[in-house]
């Protein structure tokens, strides 16, 4: 069944999926980052998701906002390196522009993730094209919002979303680092798709997913 | 992989106990994995706080104690510690004076120390300075990375400022000598092994037998180029002429620290130290203190990296102040 919105169970589903996405793919992830940073995006990333479903079993979240920047600070708080602090801060910052709801439309959503990214942008100092998560997540809310301005729902926004992603986290393959551990790289960094890219691609998989199923 | 470990799991918190069974004079917090002093802050005493991922043993912990820092987070190894840690640590070691945090350039590291600035500040009112060490020539076009990476010099650094906090400076003060510090010095390290993350079980980059990696980090990151394994002299003077062409250290005494990466006898250090100081006493450079041996260390990682310290007259006198920890101890 496909979805206009997204409740506040769906988003626990979202967050409960990436778990299991970056649990499958933790080989890979390790694997992308052993060839250009320090070989523990994959084990970061699953010790943080699982805090997080952990922590939002115990605590039920009643609205948006609390579960977003619970889930924000546990990453923050369990993931540690760079991608705990970015993680987060894209989480706590949808929280902030989310609000107290416990529904969010195609468009609600969006502006969350937009708010999310520009939070990452303010902790990472991340441009286009430096080969960081920035590169997944900047064009899949591009498209995100050309779908929504043409009238997408939560699932087809989505869904066109996760195909801008991907796209760009392949694009980071023959890129140059110039942000995180494997910018001491230099040209030893092209050849090599970025693993933060690909987590959060892995992100918008965990919202298809979520709301198409 | 062959380590004394228990389980790759639990490297950290097993450290962790130890440091606790061997040093009454520390106090480990395990939750939050932080290395105070036993004693609490001294009323008016700026607390020093450093920290930063684990393996580089004796640094931080082994440096919390009399005349350097109040408190070391412990990260996962070659992880950043995260900001509740942090925020915590300041807590705690905050006399009133403020707090400052040293941390090494990585972008976690930096991250994760200015996500706890923040918070601390915002939840309990400590006043919060910070400098982050970045002297690793290693790193050329800084400009297009995350910048000079942070190594070797954060040791004497946390020398020389611990020593000034425990004089009674101001926070002002104290950051002022942090960011003097930080400019003066340079650093630069080699190795002839990779080293081997525990969770990881192998080695983090293939080097071959007859090969070294020149201009490498402290976490296996690549360096600047690899090439045949040279003798002691060459390699000698491949660190210290990129050194000597970024900064001029003619003129001023100089503290230099020779540091062996985890894996490399002293013996091969003292080696290396006679080469190094006869390539600075060639250049003029006029070497007045000296460090040798393991002090930032890359786990297992067979290596060194030289380090230069331009000193003035106040940090030579703060280098020679008493100072009692587990990794550093003298004139107590």
């Amino acid at each position: 069944m496909s979805t206009s919105t997204i409740s506040l169970d769906q988003l626990i589903a979202w967050l409960s999926r990436f778990r299991d996405l970056v649990t499958e793919k933790q080989s890979y992830l390790t694997e992308l980052d052993s060839a250009i940073g320090d070989a523990d995006h994959g084990a970061n990333m699953v010790r943080g998701m699982n805090a997080v479903v952990e922590k939002i079993g115990a605590e039920p979240a009643t609205a948006a906002d609390a579960l977003l920047k619970s889930v924000g600070m546990t990453l923050v708080t369990s993931v540690g390196g760079a991608s705990g602090p970015l993680y987060g801060t894209l989480f706590l910052r949808m929280g902030v522009n989310a609000g107290p709801v416990t529904e969010l439309d195609a468009a609600a959503l969006g502006a969350a993730l937009r708010a999310g990214l520009e939070g990452v942008v303010a902790r990472g100092k991340a441009e286009a094209g430096d080969k960081t998560m920035f590169d997944a997540i900047a064009p899949a809310l591009d498209a995100w919002d050309v779908a929504v301005a043409d009238g997408a729902d939560v699932a087809a926004a989505a869904s066109v979303a996760l195909t801008a992603a991907d796209k760009g986290r392949l694009a980071t393959e023959p890129l140059v680092a110039r942000k995180g551990r494997a910018s001491y790289l230099g040209e030893r960094s092209a050849g090599h798709i970025d693993p933060g890219a690909t987590s959060s691609t892995l992100l918008f998989q965990a919202l298809v997913d979520t709301v198409s199923s | 992989m062959k380590k004394l470990i228990n389980t790759p799991e639990s490297v950290l918190a097993d450290a962790l106990a130890g440091i606790d069974a061997a040093h009454p004079e520390l106090k480990v917090d395990h939750v939050n994995r932080v290395i105070y002093r036993a004693e609490p802050t001294r009323a008016g005493k700026v607390a020093l706080i450093s920290g930063g991922g684990s393996g580089h043993e004796p640094l931080h912990g082994g440096f919390v104690g009399f005349g350097m820092l109040d408190a070391a987070c412990a990260g996962e190894v070659f992880t950043s510690p995260t900001p509740d840690q942090m925020q915590e640590a300041t807590k705690v070691a905050d006399s009133g004076a403020g707090v400052l945090h040293i941390v090494k350039n990585y972008t976690g590291d930096v991250m994760n120390f200015e996500m706890a600035a923040e918070m601390a500040e915002a939840e309990t009112g400590v006043k919060v300075a910070s400098v982050v060490v970045n002297d690793d020539v290693a790193v050329q076009d800084s400009l297009f990375t995350a910048g000079r990476r942070g190594v070797g010099l954060t040791v004497l650094l946390e020398k020389i400022v611990g020593a000034a906090a425990e004089e009674g400076q101001d926070l002002a003060a104290v950051t002022a000598l942090a960011h003097r510090v930080n400019d003066s010095g340079r650093s630069m390290g080699m190795a002839l092994t990779s080293c081997t993350v525990p969770a990881a079980g192998k080695p983090t980059f293939d080097l071959p037998d007859d090969m070294m990696e020149i201009g490498v980090g402290i976490h296996g990151e690549p360096g600047r180029h690899r090439e045949k394994l040279a003798d002691a002299a060459s390699i000698a003077k491949q660190l210290v002429d990129p050194i000597l062409a970024d900064m001029d250290f003619t003129g001023s005494p100089a503290i230099v620290m020779m540091n062996g990466m985890g894996g490399t006898p002293q013996i091969e250090l003292y080696i290396m130290y006679n080469e190094v100081a006869k390539l600075l006493k060639a250049a003029g450079v006029e070497v007045v203190r000296n460090l040798v041996g393991d002090y930032i260390t890359s786990l297992d990682m067979a290596g060194c990296s030289v380090t230069i310290l331009k000193a003035d007259e106040e940090m030579l006198k703060l280098w020679d102040a008493p100072v009692n920890t587990a990794g550093l101890r003298w004139g107590v």
